[in-house]
C-alpha cells in the first residue's frame, strides 16, 4: 500500500453565473491544482459548471447534530421574523 | 479527386488525433487512480471528436460515398500519416504522460496557426479544438512536473520515457508535399516555424520538472510518409477489426 | 450508553426513516446501519469499477467512431459513478483505499454479471440494454433511500445513466435490422446475457437474507422477485420489437397475472460465479489489482510533489 494516500477534497460548482456554488461531491487529489483538474474532469463532463471551488475536506468544520436542539430549535418559534406574522387589511394586496 | 492535397493534409492532421485517441482509450479502466482514469478518457474523447470533424470534412471533399469510418478504419498501414510519436505504446504512465506532453505542446502551437487558415472549415475546427488542447497541455505539463519532481523512482521513470520518446519529436516539424502545397495556398501551417519555440517550451518545462533535456541529435521519422514503427500495425488491427471482419455493414 | 438508551435511540432512528427523513453522515446511527451501508454502497461502487472492464475490452475495437465515443463516454461514466459511490461510502468513516483493499483481497463482492466475457461487439449492445436495464430497475428506487449521501449519489448516477441503456439498445436495433450475420450476433449475445441479467436482480425472496431490514432502511423498496418480474415484463416487448427471441422456452404471457411467466433460473450457476468460479473472476481481479499496483508509484509521486511544493511555498512566505 502507498505510504500516503491522496487526501479527500470537497467540490463546489457554480452551474451558471447568477447561482451560488453548490456542493457537488468529493474526490481525491494530491494537491489543490490536481483537485481542480479532477473536479473539472469528474463533475463537469456534461457542461454542469462555470466555476469550481475545491476545499480539502479536513479544513471543513461542521456543527455536531447532537447540538441541533440548542443550535436550531430556538429559531423555530420566532415567527415574527416572517411576513405572515403581521396582519394586513385585505385591501392591501401586496406588501 | 479535385482537392487531393487538402484531403491528404486533413488526413495527416486527423491521424495524429486518431492514433493518440486510440492509445488513450486503451487506458480506460486501467488508470493509476479513478480520477486520472476519467481525465485520460476525457482526452481520448476530445481527440476522437476532433478526428470526426476532420474526417467528415475529408469525406465531403472526397465527394464519393466514403464515410468518416471508411477513412478512419479502412486504409492500409502505409496510408496512415500520423507522426511516430503518437503511436508509441503505454509502456507505463510516464510514457503515456510524456507522449501526451510532447505532442500537446506541438498540437497547441499548431492549432493556434491553423486558426488563421484561409479555409474557413479548417479554421473553425481549429478554433474549437484549441480549447480542448489547451487543457490537455496543462494536464500533461502538470503531470510531467509531478512525476519529474516527485519521488526518485518517478523521476527515473519520467526521464526514461522522455529519453525514449525524444527521438520522435523532430518529425513533428517535417513538411510533406501536401504540407508545402497547403502552406503555399494559405490553408496549411508552416510547421518549421514552430520548432524553435517548441523546444524552448519543452526544455523549460523539463527543467522545471527537474529532468534532463536529452542530448541526442538523432531523430526518427517516417510516419508522415506512412512508414511507421512496428507498434502501429497492432493498433490498427484493433481499430480496424470490426470493419475488416464484417465489411460493408452498418453499426 | 446503556442498552436501554441505545434501544431508545434506535427507535427514534427508525421513526425518522419511516417519516422519510434523511440520515446524514454525522447523525447518530446504529452500528448495523453503518456497516450494512458500507457493505452495500461499496459493493455498488466496486460493481461500477469492475463493470468498466468487460466493456472497456471493446473500446479499441468499436466498429465506428460514433460507437467508439459513445462507448468511451459510457465506460467513463462508470468510473465516475464508482467515484461518486466511493465518496458517499467514505462519509461513513472508511477510506477508498480500505475499500479497494477489501475488493482486491476478495473480501468485498461486486456484481457477478461482470465475470462473464464480452466475446463479440453485440455484447456491448446486450450489456447496455439488459445489464444497464436491470441496474436501472435496481437503482431508481435508491434515489429515495434513507442515507443522504447515497441518495444524492444515486440521483446523479441515475440521471447520467439514462443514455446508457439507450446506447445499448440502439446497438441491438442496428444489428437486428442488419445483415443475417449481424442479427445472429445480436441473438447470440441475448442468449448469453439474458439469464445472467435475471440473476443480477438477486436471489429469490425465499433465500434472500437482507431484505426485511433493507426494506425498513429504504435500501430496498421492492423484493428481488418483484424487480425481476418488472425487468422481464419491460424487456420482452423490447426484444419482440426488434425481432429477437428471449432464450426461454417457458416464457409466456399470463393474462391473469398481467405478467410474463418464465422458466427456472439456474441458481447453481449463480452461486458458483459468486464464489469465484465464473469465466472471468480471476481476470477481472487481476486487471483491478494490476492497475492499482502499477499506479502506486504514480500516486506516490504526486503526493511527494505536492509536499515539496507546499514546503517551497512555505519557505517563500518566510
Amino acid at each position: 500500500m502507498s505510504t500516503k494516500n491522496w487526501p479527500l477534497w470537497e467540490i463546489f460548482v457554480r452551474s451558471k453565473n447568477g447561482l451560488e456554488h453548490r456542493h457537488f461531491g468529493s474526490l481525491h487529489a494530491a494537491d489543490a491544482e490536481m483537485a481542480l483538474e479532477n473536479a473539472r474532469d469528474v463533475y463537469t463532463r456534461r457542461n454542469e459548471g462555470v466555476s469550481i471551488w475545491v476545499v480539502e475536506s479536513k479544513h471543513i468544520t461542521a456543527s455536531n447534530p447532537e447540538n441541533n436542539g440548542e443550535l436550531f430549535e430556538p429559531a423555530q418559534d420566532k415567527v415574527y421574523r416572517h411576513p405572515t406574522f403581521y396582519d394586513l387589511p385585505d385591501e392591501v394586496k401586496h406588501m | 479527386m479535385k482537392n487531393e492535397n487538402l484531403y491528404n493534409y486533413l488526413l495527416g492532421i486527423a491521424d495524429n488525433s486518431l492514433v493518440l485517441g486510440q492509445r488513450m482509450g486503451e487506458l480506460c479502466g486501467h488508470g493509476p487512480s479513478l480520477e486520472t482514469d476519467i481525465a485520460c478518457t476525457n482526452i481520448s474523447l476530445d481527440l476522437f471528436g476532433q478526428v470526426r470533424s476532420y474526417f467528415q470534412y475529408a469525406a465531403k471533399i472526397a465527394g464519393d460515398n466514403r464515410t468518416e469510418d471508411d477513412i478512419a478504419m479502412l486504409r492500409k498501414e502505409r496510408e496512415y500519416k500520423n507522426v511516430l510519436l503518437v503511436e508509441q505504446p503505454n509502456t507505463n504512465f510516464a510514457y503515456t504522460i510524456g507522449r501526451q506532453f510532447l505532442f500537446d505542446v506541438y498540437h497547441l502551437a499548431f492549432l493556434a496557426e491553423l486558426q488563421k487558415s484561409t479555409d474557413l472549415t479548417l479554421s473553425a475546427i481549429a478554433n474549437k479544438c484549441i480549447k480542448e488542447v489547451s487543457y490537455h497541455e496543462r494536464f500533461s505539463s502538470d503531470w510531467v512536473k509531478r512525476l519529474g519532481d516527485g519521488t526518485k523512482e518517478s523521476n527515473q521513470k519520467m526521464q526514461d520515457a522522455i529519453n525514449d520518446l525524444w527521438t520522435y519529436t523532430d518529425e513533428l516539424f517535417h513538411q510533406t508535399d501536401a504540407d508545402k502545397a497547403m502552406v503555399a495556398e494559405g490553408i496549411g501551417v508552416d510547421v518549421t516555424i514552430l520548432k524553435e519555440n517548441y523546444y524552448k517550451q519543452v526544455n523549460n518545462l523539463l527543467e522545471e520538472a527537474t529532468l534532463e533535456v536529452p542530448e541526442s541529435k538523432w531523430f526518427q521519422k517516417g510516419g508522415k510518409e506512412g512508414i511507421h514503427t512496428e507498434h502501429l500495425g497492432y493498433l490498427l488491427s484493433d481499430l480496424q477489426y470490426m470493419q475488416r471482419t464484417y465489411p460493408n455493414m452498418e453499426w | 450508553m446503556s442498552e436501554e438508551q441505545i434501544k431508545n435511540l434506535e427507535k427514534q432512528f427508525d421513526e425518522r426513516i419511516a417519516r422519510d427523513e434523511k440520515i446524514e453522515p454525522k447523525d447518530w446511527m446504529p452500528e448495523k446501519y453503518r456497516k450494512t451501508h458500507i457493505r452495500q454502497m461499496s459493493q455498488h461502487a466496486h460493481s461500477e469499477i469492475v463493470g468498466m472492464l468487460p466493456e472497456g475490452n471493446w473500446i479499441t475495437r468499436a466498429p465506428s467512431l460514433r460507437r467508439k465515443v459513445a462507448l468511451l463516454a459510457k465506460v467513463q461514466d462508470e468510473a465516475g459513478h464508482g467515484l461518486y459511490l466511493y465518496s458517499a461510502t467514505e462519509t461513513l468513516g472508511v477510506s477508498r483505499d480500505e475499500l479497494y483493499e477489501q475488493l482486491h483481497t476478495g473480501k468485498a463482492k461486486y456484481s457477478s454479471i461482470f465475470n462473464y466475457p464480452t466475446v463479440t461487439w453485440a455484447d456491448m449492445g446486450a450489456i447496455g440494454w439488459l445489464v444497464d436495464g436491470a441496474a436501472i430497475i435496481n437503482q431508481v428506487p435508491l434515489c429515495n433511500t434513507s442515507y443522504g449521501p447515497y441518495a444524492r449519489a444515486m440521483i446523479r448516477v441515475c440521471k447520467e445513466e439514462s443514455f446508457h441503456q439507450r446506447q445499448g439498445y440502439e446497438i441491438m436495433i442496428k444489428l437486428a435490422n442488419g445483415t443475417p450475420e449481424q442479427k445472429e450476433m445480436a441473438q447470440d449475445a441475448l442468449n448469453r446475457w439474458w439469464w445472467p441479467s435475471l440473476m443480477m436482480l438477486g436471489p429469490t425472496d425465499d433465500v434472500s437474507v437482507h431484505t426485511e431490514q433493507s426494506m425498513k432502511w429504504k435500501l430496498k423498496r421492492k423484493s428481488n422477485d418483484d424487480l425481476r418480474q418488472q425487468f422481464i415484463d419491460q424487456t420482452v416487448p423490447q426484444a419482440d420489437l426488434i425481432g429477437l427471441t428471449i432464450p426461454d422456452p417457458d416464457l409466456k404471457w399470463n393474462d391473469e397475472r398481467g405478467s410474463y411467466d418464465f422458466g427456472d433460473i439456474d441458481w447453481d450457476e449463480f452461486w458458483q460465479v459468486v464464489k469465484g468460479h465464473g469465466p472471468c473472476n480471476k481476470e477481472r481481479m487481476k486487471a483491478r489489482v494490476g492497475a492499482w499496483e502499477e499506479g502506486e508509484w504514480v500516486r506516490d509521486a504526486a503526493m511527494a510533489h505536492a509536499e515539496k511544493k507546499k514546503e517551497r511555498n512555505q519557505k517563500q512566505a518566510v
